[in-house]
């Protein structure tokens, strides 16, 4: 068993990367999630373009291959748009790649958003307008709050995949986790491949706590909300004057 | 069409009252068995003949060159792009035949985890859900490195840079197909598995002809999913493994003619090109296999 550690030294090295790998989850998350928000809301939309456009995101983010789109976007896209947007040049490999990753998840996402709007009981959309809400109002108060409970258990799966995606982004030489120990079999030849085999048995365990990790975030949300939906904190979208109607 | 399999006989229409008397029109009943209708089993036969095929023919070997390049001013060449479209094909067939033969395994294997999942033993059952769990949740690019040392480290072993992509594409998409299996097994009512016990059905008869049918259709249009899927992902190895894949033909063109734009989106179209037809002939799957259980 204590064949399988490694030194501390070079957990402190893994640990480093670990967190690299981390904040680019986050950021692929957060477009990710933003762009999962827009389309599939888009998707549903009353305009024809609008749900063209959408539609032809979703099929492009999740025909292409997540390593393809990320070469892509790290190595063609500065050099063709570079002119453009200035923006894109000199730009860090792990924000290139978490905006290729953000975008792969926004196409699944959006998928994931739409299915669960169109899985809301259509009597909900039906009171909406009997209430006279607007349409932005029937989406933020009635409609997600209730499509979220269906949201959540995909959407932790979607984030593990993203996470793993993430490990492809020290293909295209940026720093993460697998690149962290790619340096460090750098400096592990000695060892021959049996230390090495060591070593990414180690990896794939800190990317299993990690995915784990993970996994408790979304179960920890779940349960929250849960626990709002049972009590009815919930925001309204119209204030409720609880004296006036038990005064009348 | 679902609807046609219920419907009652015809009405008579006007056409009826204009045919000489004598002739007769059948009509044929469509099967209530999704795997008797012709508009099921006659692209699922295509489909599966196609792949075998990509099985088993090689593609041809050689090294990715290009012929000519385009100056340094120009930012995007028209006619580079088109002269390289042979060369990406001949890469992308490389790996859809990885991803076939891959994805052989998986489609075996991931029957046989769902078997040892569903075990009635916990000391089967568990140490199963574990490995599926810890494949599942692990990238693949890291699984073709541990793979590729793995080998290395096995003096008695040696392997083909691709058959260690197969195997390793394979393991991981097991373990998304067992998932699969295994909800297709936990669709089939309830009442069916009470009614083959009162039947007193021997476990083979009970398989074959109660359960995996009804299972059957929710399993394919997931398993046609992670097929599309693992097509996406078989790439990753054309960077760990150097097999002859397209991004592999990509890297190798950017490396001699210093031109990246063109080939990464070459290859980027050319993916587009499959793997949309496929996952629109997995939603065409999924919308025709719908099984009646009433």
């Amino acid at each position: 068993m204590e064949d399988l550690v490694l030194t501390p030294g070079q957990y402190a090295q893994l640990w480093n990367g670990a967190l690299a790998t981390v904040r680019i989850l986050a950021g692929a998350f957060a477009l990710g999630l933003f762009l999962s928000l827009v389309v599939g809301v888009g998707r549903l939309s009353e305009r024809k373009w609008v749900r063209g456009i959408s539609f032809g995101f979703v099929e492009f983010a999740r025909g292409i291959s997540s390593i393809i789109l990320l070469t892509i976007m790290v190595i063609a896209i500065p050099i063709l748009l570079g002119d453009v947007f200035p923006w894109l040049r000199g730009r860090s490999v792990a924000v290139l790649g978490a905006i290729a990753l953000g975008l792969n998840m926004g196409g699944y996402g959006a998928e994931i958003i739409r299915g669960s709007i169109l899985a809301i009981p259509k009597g909900q959309g039906e009171a909406c307008i009997a209430l006279n809400l607007s349409p932005t109002q029937r989406l933020r108060f009635v409609v997600l709050p209730q499509a979220l409970r269906i949201i959540l258990p995909p959407m932790g799966n979607l984030t593990i995949e993203i996470l793993k995606g993430t490990a492809l982004v020290s293909v295209v030489a940026g720093f993460d986790l697998m690149r962290a120990t790619q340096n460090l079999i750098a400096g592990m030849l000695a060892q021959g491949a049996l230390g090495v085999t060591v070593l990414f048995i180690n990896v794939l365990f800190i990317y299993f706590i990690l995915a784990q990790g993970v996994n408790g975030l979304f179960r920890l949300a779940e349960r929250v909300l849960d626990r709002r939906f049972e009590q009815r904190t919930g925001r309204s979208a119209v204030p409720i004057n609880v004296a006036a109607t038990a005064g009348s | 069409m679902a609807d046609d399999n219920h419907r009652p006989e015809a009405p008579p229409t006007a056409s009826d009252d204009a045919r000489p008397a004598g002739t007769f029109e059948f009509e044929i009943e469509q099967s209530h068995k999704w795997y008797r209708r012709p508009e099921v089993l006659v692209p699922v036969i295509l489909v599966v003949l196609g792949l075998s095929l990509l099985a088993v023919v090689e593609a041809p070997s050689g090294r990715f060159r290009s012929q000519f390049t385009p100056g340094r001013d120009v930012s995007f060449g028209w006619d580079y792009f088109f002269h390289l479209v042979p060369q990406m094909l001949r890469g992308l067939y490389t790996t859809a035949r990885a991803t076939v033969l891959g994805f052989l395994i998986a489609a075996s294997l991931g029957l046989v985890m769902a078997l040892l999942r569903r075990s009635e033993r916990p000391y089967v059952s568990l140490p199963a859900a574990f490995v599926i769990e810890f494949i599942r949740s692990t990238p693949i690019l890291v699984q073709m490195f541990f793979a590729q040392v793995l080998v290395r480290a096995t003096p008695w072993l040696t392997l083909n840079p691709i058959v260690i992509l197969f195997i390793v594409v394979g393991i991981h998409y097991a373990t998304y197909a067992s998932e699969a299996y295994r909800a297709g097994i936990n669709s089939v009512p309830k009442g069916q598995w009470e009614a083959s016990i009162a039947l007193n059905l021997d476990p083979a008869t009970k398989w074959t002809r109660i359960i995996i049918p009804q299972a059957v259709p929710n399993v394919l249009p997931t398993l046609g999913n992670y097929l599309v899927a693992a097509f996406k992902d078989v790439p990753i190895g054309d960077a760990v493994l150097s097999t002859a894949g397209v991004l592999f033909f990509a890297n190798t063109i950017r490396a001699d003619d210093f031109r990246p734009v063109e080939p990464y989106l070459l290859i980027g179209v050319g993916f587009l090109l499959v793997s949309l037809p496929a996952a629109w002939l997995v939603r065409r799957l999924e919308e025709s296999i719908e099984y009646e259980r009433d």
